[in-house]
């Protein structure tokens, strides 16, 4: 019992261990690359570096993949998240465009107030599609992910909408206690998540009902209600990363304001060891999977390769996350080293192999 | 997507129920064409239709091989970086010289091969499609930038004929060879799906994998044949698109992956597996076709709403195979 009850914590100890070791290896690879990588400076009062640049980043990113995070451990997945990135940031740019004085605070939280409003009907209309009509998740978000960016180019009349809103600007450039807003604002969002999930019952609910909505709702889990939140959740999520995106570049594009953040942000899921099979999630890992991300993109970035050949680099940590995840990898791989298939693995695959 | 859950008690579909979704798509495509017919003089023209085709091969091409993938319960979100990326290969091969014959052959190689690699990643190690075919898709695309950071001109003598070659009657309405070249898949599509060995077992392992391993079908190697099928389509596919436009740019069918599933399900085929044709999918690549005719018709509304209108139909489409109870999770 107690053998199998450590052996359980390293494998558990594991699934961190190996986004982390990867984060650790690209932030190693990059120091050699650049000594001045790490490097952190004190200007005007505000840090400035590398590391404090990809902590900035990385903050939509990671806010949309806790909403991911929660929607893939109910079994299911969220594809429009990047499209409700761009309309929450069309609404609120386009409200503060019209308004005479942009930097008042009050029109800012309107405009915030208005953008997170819809964004909530948007992330209900997928709840509603997936929990109460039964679609499958891909396909329901889909619906949106294809309208939608039709939609935040209708509000945006097709335009680049620019304004010049300080208060706003700050939610993606502003600082506090000399770091960037962005991370704290990331930073609550993830505690918060991991208050409701991990320090109430409602996270074990939402991994009993990815591991299997109809017994959750015979267990007397209203399984339908914790499937809409879950979209929900994600919708607010996107929402606030439409607004620091929005924010940094001070304009609202239709077109390219979250493009792709939907397939980063399932990744960051996947590498932070949340099974797309749904059933268990790690909050943590998520948070270090879109970390990884980030500083991949800015090492591109700093090496002076295309940012779209980042793609490539992203495709093979991809692969070689999912391989080193995949149950019958590791089985195929076990077994090579000694024969036998350690009894971890066995106990760890039925869990794995659950389907949504 | 889920292709190993036993659900006790799923009613087996009954027969007429079956072909509703195939109906109604064509239902709509005949009402969409009734308008644009009623509103604009000029769109009876049959040249209108032809050019739906013409803009549309590639794309139907794809679309056919999607189709495969989508029967067995997968995905394949790779297929417009793929298309890309073949353009972009024989866009740059041909710069550097080589005869059009080899560069045919070896771009008409790589779709399948990666195909065949995501196939094998997605049975042997039972990683789901979607994050398989998503890297797939950050590889080519990633490939396509490596290659060159920017459109490739093509000047082969085979290429501009092939993209100025003009087929039609005296009366000046033409197609060009790329809707024969699609038209040549679809057939040989149709007639795999409908009656070769490897087309039943598509649809067994769409229906239930548990069952069809059971029965002793070769599941393995059809879901991994079909992504090479959805692999070779999409090379088809670019190569058409490079007839089309002759050029290879990196950025090109970014997004055309969305397209190809909704013009499959709108064409009638279940997302989970088992049931839709071949036919279907030639309608539903043919509604997105007319949609943005309709739209390009009329001058007042903008490109956004194709997208919003696509939207709009995926719900409609989904509802209804909702709501006629085909087999659905």
């Amino acid at each position: 019992m107690n053998a199998t009850m450590s052996r359980y914590r390293t494998m558990t100890g594991h699934r961190l261990f190996w986004p982390a070791a990867v984060l650790f290896v690209m932030l190693a690879a990059n120091t050699i690359y650049r000594p001045g990588f790490l490097s952190i400076e004190l200007k005007d009062g505000h840090l400035y570096g590398s590391p404090i640049d990809i902590l900035r980043l990385s903050a939509p990113l990671i806010l949309v993949a806790l909403g991911m995070t929660l929607v893939i451990s109910t079994g299911g997945i969220d594809l429009s998240v990047g499209s409700v990135c761009a309309i929450s940031g069309a609404i609120a740019c386009m409200y503060i465009s019209k308004q005479s004085d942009q930097n008042s605070l009050v029109v800012v939280l309107t405009a915030l107030a208005m953008a997170l409003g819809v964004a909530l009907v948007l992330g209900a209309w997928n709840g509603v599609l997936v929990a109460v009509i039964g679609i499958q998740p891909i396909i329901a978000t889909l619906i949106l992910m294809v309208a939608g960016r039709g939609l935040a180019q209708l509000i945006t009349q097709g335009q680049i909408i620019t304004i010049n809103s300080e208060p706003f600007r700050a939610i993606g450039l502003g600082h506090l206690l000399t770091l960037p807003l962005a991370i704290f604002i990331a930073l609550a969002a993830a505690l918060l998540v991991a208050a409701f999930t991990r320090r109430t019952a409602l996270g074990m609910i939402v991994e009993s009902v990815g591991g299997n909505a109809e017994a959750s709702r015979l267990a007397g889990i209203r399984s339908g209600r914790v499937i809409f939140l879950a979209y929900v959740l994600s919708a607010a999520c996107a929402a606030i990363a439409g607004f620091m995106m929005t924010a940094n570049v001070s304009s609202a594009d239709g077109n390219a304001v979250g493009l792709w953040v939907e397939l980063d942000a399932i990744l960051a899921v996947v590498i932070g060891g949340t099974s797309l099979a749904g059933g268990r999630f790690f909050l943590s890992g998520t948070i270090i999977g879109a970390l990884i991300i980030q500083t991949l993109t800015t090492t591109v970035y700093a090496m002076d390769i295309s940012p779209q050949t980042s793609l490539l680099f992203k495709a093979v940590v991809v692969i070689a996350v999912c391989l080193i995840q995949a149950p019958a990898f590791r089985a195929r791989f076990s077994r090579r080293r000694r024969n036998a298939p350690p009894p971890a693995t066995i106990a760890d695959k039925p869990k794995e192999q659950v389907p949504a | 997507m889920t292709t190993g859950l036993l659900t006790p008690g799923r009613a087996r579909f009954r027969l007429p129920r079956k072909q509703i979704p195939v109906l109604a798509t064509l239902a709509l495509l005949l009402v969409m064409y009734g308008i644009g017919v009623s509103q604009y003089t000029a769109f009876s023209n049959v040249q209108v239709i032809f050019n739906v085709f013409i803009d549309n091969g590639f794309l139907l091409v794809v679309a056919i091989g999607m189709t495969f993938v989508i029967l067995t319960g997968g995905i394949d979100l790779s297929v417009g970086s793929v298309v890309a990326m073949t353009a972009m290969v024989s866009a740059w091969l041909l710069q550097e010289g080589l005869p059009a014959a080899l560069v045919l052959v070896i771009a008409l190689l790589i779709g399948p091969t990666l195909g065949l690699l995501m196939g094998c990643a997605i049975h042997f190690f039972d990683i789901q499609p979607f994050i398989v075919t998503l890297a797939g898709m950050f590889f080519a695309r990633g490939m396509c930038t490596f290659i060159s950071g920017s459109s490739i001109p093509i000047t082969d003598g085979f290429w501009t004929r092939m993209s100025q070659e003009r087929i039609g009657d005296p009366r000046g309405n033409f197609v060009s060879i790329s809707v024969l070249i699609a038209f040549v898949v679809v057939a040989v599509a149709a007639y795999t799906l409908a009656y070769t060995r490897l087309g039943r077992n598509v649809y067994a392992i769409g229906g239930n994998p548990q069952s069809a391993l059971l029965m002793g079908l070769p599941v393995g190697r059809t879901r991994i044949a079909v992504y090479t099928i959805s692999g070779l389509c999409s090379a088809i596919g670019g190569i058409l698109l490079s007839f089309y436009t002759l050029s290879g740019a990196p950025l090109i069918a970014v997004g055309m992956e969305l397209d190809v599933i909704a013009a499959v399900v709108i064409g009638g085929t279940v997302l989970t597996g088992g049931a839709g044709y071949v036919f279907g999918t030639v309608l539903g690549v043919l509604v997105l076709g007319v949609i943005q005719t309709l739209i390009t018709f009329d001058g007042s509304l903008n490109s956004w709403w194709t997208k919003i209108v696509i939207g709009g139909l995926l719900f409609a489409f989904i509802l209804l195979q909702r709501l006629i109870g085909i087999r659905y999770k």
